[in-house]
């Protein structure tokens, strides 16, 4: 018997990783922007996203989407009680949504729109990040209901996975932008993820050190034998892409930081993972508690099985279609 | 019920949201599709008009589509922040309905969007066309599973229900394929092209009123009023089908949309009144008699049942919905004639020489919004008390949720979406006052070069042309 909700567990979790790293990289363009001379390094480094954030924020809606179908409970329970940071993060998206858009039809009023894709950018990301802090911290249910009050997810460590995603973020955007583009916005971009990059590593290793001391349970799936050692390849693999990152920007490789950095968002999602498995939200609901009947898990797995594939399939060759580095003067007319 | 509880707010902040995103797929599903038509037809016939007419329009779909897009986000997360007991309990059918929307359309639809948007120069013409397709399908596609998630929601079948009080699926056709589906899948598409078709008649003949031999502005008027002559008289077919459906499966929606509120044979016509809630009765009715019963049930003497037949808590607010109903039949009356009066003019080979018909196409040019949300308020107020029609009460669905905090949201969201859309209409308005030209530009100036430089072997050499300078 094929164990479904943990497929769809696996699935929807792959889904969330693919969004944050695909949108984790044009959002942190956004959360950079202010730090780009305006007009031509601004629109250089919107244009290297242009053409494929949109397909990049699908994937947040799969995640919303997949957990409404596979995972309802999870779904009912966790949104009301992320009722302000979700909100605040959609309004985000809205902004810098419409910014790719308006400000390159803008003529008198384009600093608004380079504020409203920053701005939002920036909202969005730390709303995400302050969403995540929530989730570590658990959320009381009762019966089949968030069982808390709307402000519960605001705490000092929310606060802080705010910031931690704030600055990853920035951190895959300006490796990004190593990698798609030339000249000053790249040395820019090279100053940037050296900055981006200690934070980021700094404050991975902050959060991890917090995490075991929040509740018995993570400490449990960390430091007990045997998880101990199929966990421990998680903090060796850190420390040796935090190794490529470093070196790589000081070496001025291209692609060497990009893909440093996704392999510590890889990382850093599975020590996640490791800390919640088998808890879809800690420390009420397993998988197996908010699962929808295997009737529903089957029928959409048939799809997800033909379709993502598909999905994947053409979103690559939407990124080579648009490979190369962007042009200096590029502008969308 | 107070006036600004939680549920009541929940309902305003949906209402407010969907209302605005449902404006932009009605543009873009029709938009997407003719889109698609006109680099067919630059393909095929070579002609530089046809690529022309694409550029100009590719360029509002754009920003209309990126309006869509972060509209529908916030829609498919609203489900869980406001409507959270709806989602527990409706999620294992309603959750695949939307993970299908998502995996077959929303993906395909912005996975061929940039190449669309940007890639003439990088993919070549067949390819390009080929992506356009690609978005126009995913267009129809989100069409297919939203509409056939809606309809579960009004004529629920195939459903069973489980110890935790879900609805779960027993029979998926059952679900897919509920008895309202085909009928409003195809009115709302159908609506979709009339939306699309009267904005761009309406822009070609604005562009037409100040110089009658703009060729672009030419091929759009007369694309749109084909579109206009055919699809308008095919949706009054598919209009009345679908309220023979509504009549079988909600009456009581049928008798808010009427104004009745007896139930008798032979039902009058209401063509205008006031249909009072607290008075039970349609006031200052102006009314055709038996015409009513030989609409809805084809036979003068049918009987058709009245809002009294319902309890007062069962009823639809039949002032709102019986003025939307109207509107919407209005409008679609005025569709009718605009395409009838396009064909006549055909007729004289005069299509342009009115100077009357292009002013009302003008006029007309925001007729389908007005139609398709007037239509969607006749159907979703219609379908009150009930998010899934007699079996889950709209005020057993939402979130336990404080009042503050919807209100708070619901503030937000009217003052981003008034900013943020705002400038979108503005901009895609400004771009629909440019006049159309032969050699319309494409939007793609500027993209990243082509890759000629990035393979590593010609990195290699690079570096070698470095060090021998």
């Amino acid at each position: 018997m094929i164990d479904l909700p943990f497929i769809w567990a696996a699935l929807i979790a792959f889904a969330v990783l693919a969004y944050v790293l695909f949108d984790g990289f044009d959002l942190g363009i956004g959360i950079l922007f202010p730090c780009f001379a305006a007009e031509r390094e601004r629109d250089q480094a919107m244009t290297s996203v242009a053409p494929v954030w949109d397909g990049n924020e699908t994937w947040l809606v799969l995640g919303g989407g997949g957990l409404m179908a596979a995972f309802p409970l999870a779904y009912a329970v966790a949104l009301p009680a992320l009722y302000a940071p979700i909100t605040a993060m959609l309004l985000g998206l809205i902004f810098r949504g419409v910014a790719f858009e308006f400000r390159f039809r803008s003529t008198r009023r384009k600093f608004l729109w380079d504020w409203a894709f920053a701005g939002g950018s920036t909202l969005a990301a730390f709303a995400q990040g302050i969403a995540l802090g929530a989730l570590v911290q658990g959320v009381p249910v009762e019966g089949r209901a968030y069982a808390g009050g709307w402000w519960d997810w605001l705490t000092w460590f929310s606060l802080l996975t705010g910031v931690a995603l704030l600055i990853g973020y920035g951190l895959l955007g300006a490796t990004w932008l190593i990698w798609k583009t030339s000249g000053a916005l790249q040395q820019k971009a090279f100053s940037l993820a050296f900055s981006t990059g200690v934070g980021t590593l700094a404050l991975i290793a902050l959060v991890s050190l917090i995490m075991p001391f929040l509740d018995p349970i993570f400490r449990q799936r960390w430091f007990t034998w045997p998880n101990i050692a199929y966990a421990a390849p998680v903090p060796i693999l850190v420390a040796i892409s935090a190794f490529v990152l470093i070196s790589g920007l000081a070496k001025r490789w291209e692609r060497a930081p990009f893909l440093a950095a996704v392999a510590l968002f890889v990382l850093s999602y599975v020590g996640l993972g490791i800390s919640f498995y088998p808890f879809i939200l800690p420390p009420s609901l397993t998988i197996w508690d908010a699962a929808a009947p295997a009737s529903s898990l089957r029928f959409l797995l048939v799809g997800a099985v033909v379709l993502i594939p598909l999905i994947l399939t053409y979103t690559a060759w939407s990124y080579w279609v648009f490979r190369g580095k962007i042009s200096p003067d590029a502008r969308y007319h | 019920m107070e006036p600004f509880d939680a549920l009541t707010l929940a309902r305003l902040q949906f209402a407010f949201t969907i209302s605005f995103h449902i404006i932009f797929p009605a543009f873009t599903i029709g938009l997407a599709s003719y889109l698609a038509v006109l680099e067919g037809l630059w393909l095929i016939t070579g002609r530089a008009v046809f690529l022309a007419v694409f550029n100009y329009w590719k360029k509002i779909f754009a920003i209309s589509f990126g309006m869509g897009v972060v509209s529908g986000i916030v829609m498919s997360y609203q489900f869980g922040t406001n409507w959270s007991v709806f989602a527990d309990k409706t999620g294992p059918i309603l959750g695949p309905l939307l993970g299908y929307e998502v995996m077959s359309a929303f993906f395909l639809e912005a996975g061929f969007l940039g190449v669309m948007l940007f890639g003439m120069d990088r993919v070549g013409k067949g390819l390009h066309c080929f992506a356009t397709v690609m978005v126009a399908g995913g267009t129809l596609l989100s069409a297919f599973w939203i509409l056939a998630a809606n309809s579960w929601m009004q004529t629920p079948t195939g459903y069973a229900s489980n110890a935790a009080g879900q609805f779960v699926p027993a029979d998926w056709w059952a679900v897919i394929f509920n008895p309202s589906f085909p009928y409003r899948l195809v009115h709302m598409v159908l609506a979709a092209y009339l939306t699309t078709a009267f904005v761009v008649g309406g822009v070609g003949a604005l562009h037409l009123l100040a110089d009658r031999r703009n060729e672009s502005a030419r091929l759009m008027f007369s694309m749109a009023m084909w579109m206009a002559a055919l699809v308008a008289p095919l949706q009054v077919v598919a209009g009345d089908l679908h309220g023979l459906n509504t009549l079988q499966h909600q009456p009581a929606k049928i008798a808010a949309m009427e104004g009745h509120w007896e139930t008798r044979a032979g039902q009058p016509l209401i063509l205008f009144g006031w249909p009072s809630m607290a008075a039970e009765t349609t006031r200052y009715a102006v009314e055709l008699p038996k015409l009513g019963s030989l609409i809805l049930t084809h036979d003068v003497n049918g009987t058709v049942k009245g809002l009294k037949a319902w309890p007062p808590q069962e009823r639809p607010n039949a002032t709102i919905v019986f003025w939307s109903f109207r509107i919407m039949v209005g409008v679609g009356v005025l569709m009718l004639l605009a395409g009838a009066w396009s064909l006549l003019q055909r007729y004289r080979r005069q299509l342009i020489g009115s100077t009357a018909l292009l002013r009302f196409a003008v006029l007309m040019s925001p007729a389908g919004f007005i139609a398709v949300l007037a239509g969607w308020i006749t159907t979703e107020v219609g379908r009150q008390p009930y998010t899934v029609y007699g079996l889950l009460r709209t005020a057993q669905s939402h979130s336990p949720i404080d009042a503050a905090a919807v209100g708070a949201s619901l503030l937000a969201f009217i003052a981003v979406y008034l900013a943020a859309f705002g400038a979108g209409a503005f901009y895609m308005l400004r771009l629909m006052l440019q006049a159309p030209q032969l050699d319309e530009p494409d939007i793609e100036k500027g993209l990243p070069q082509r890759a000629a430089g990035i393979t590593p072997a010609s990195a290699l050499g690079d570096v070698a042309a470095a060090r021998q300078k």
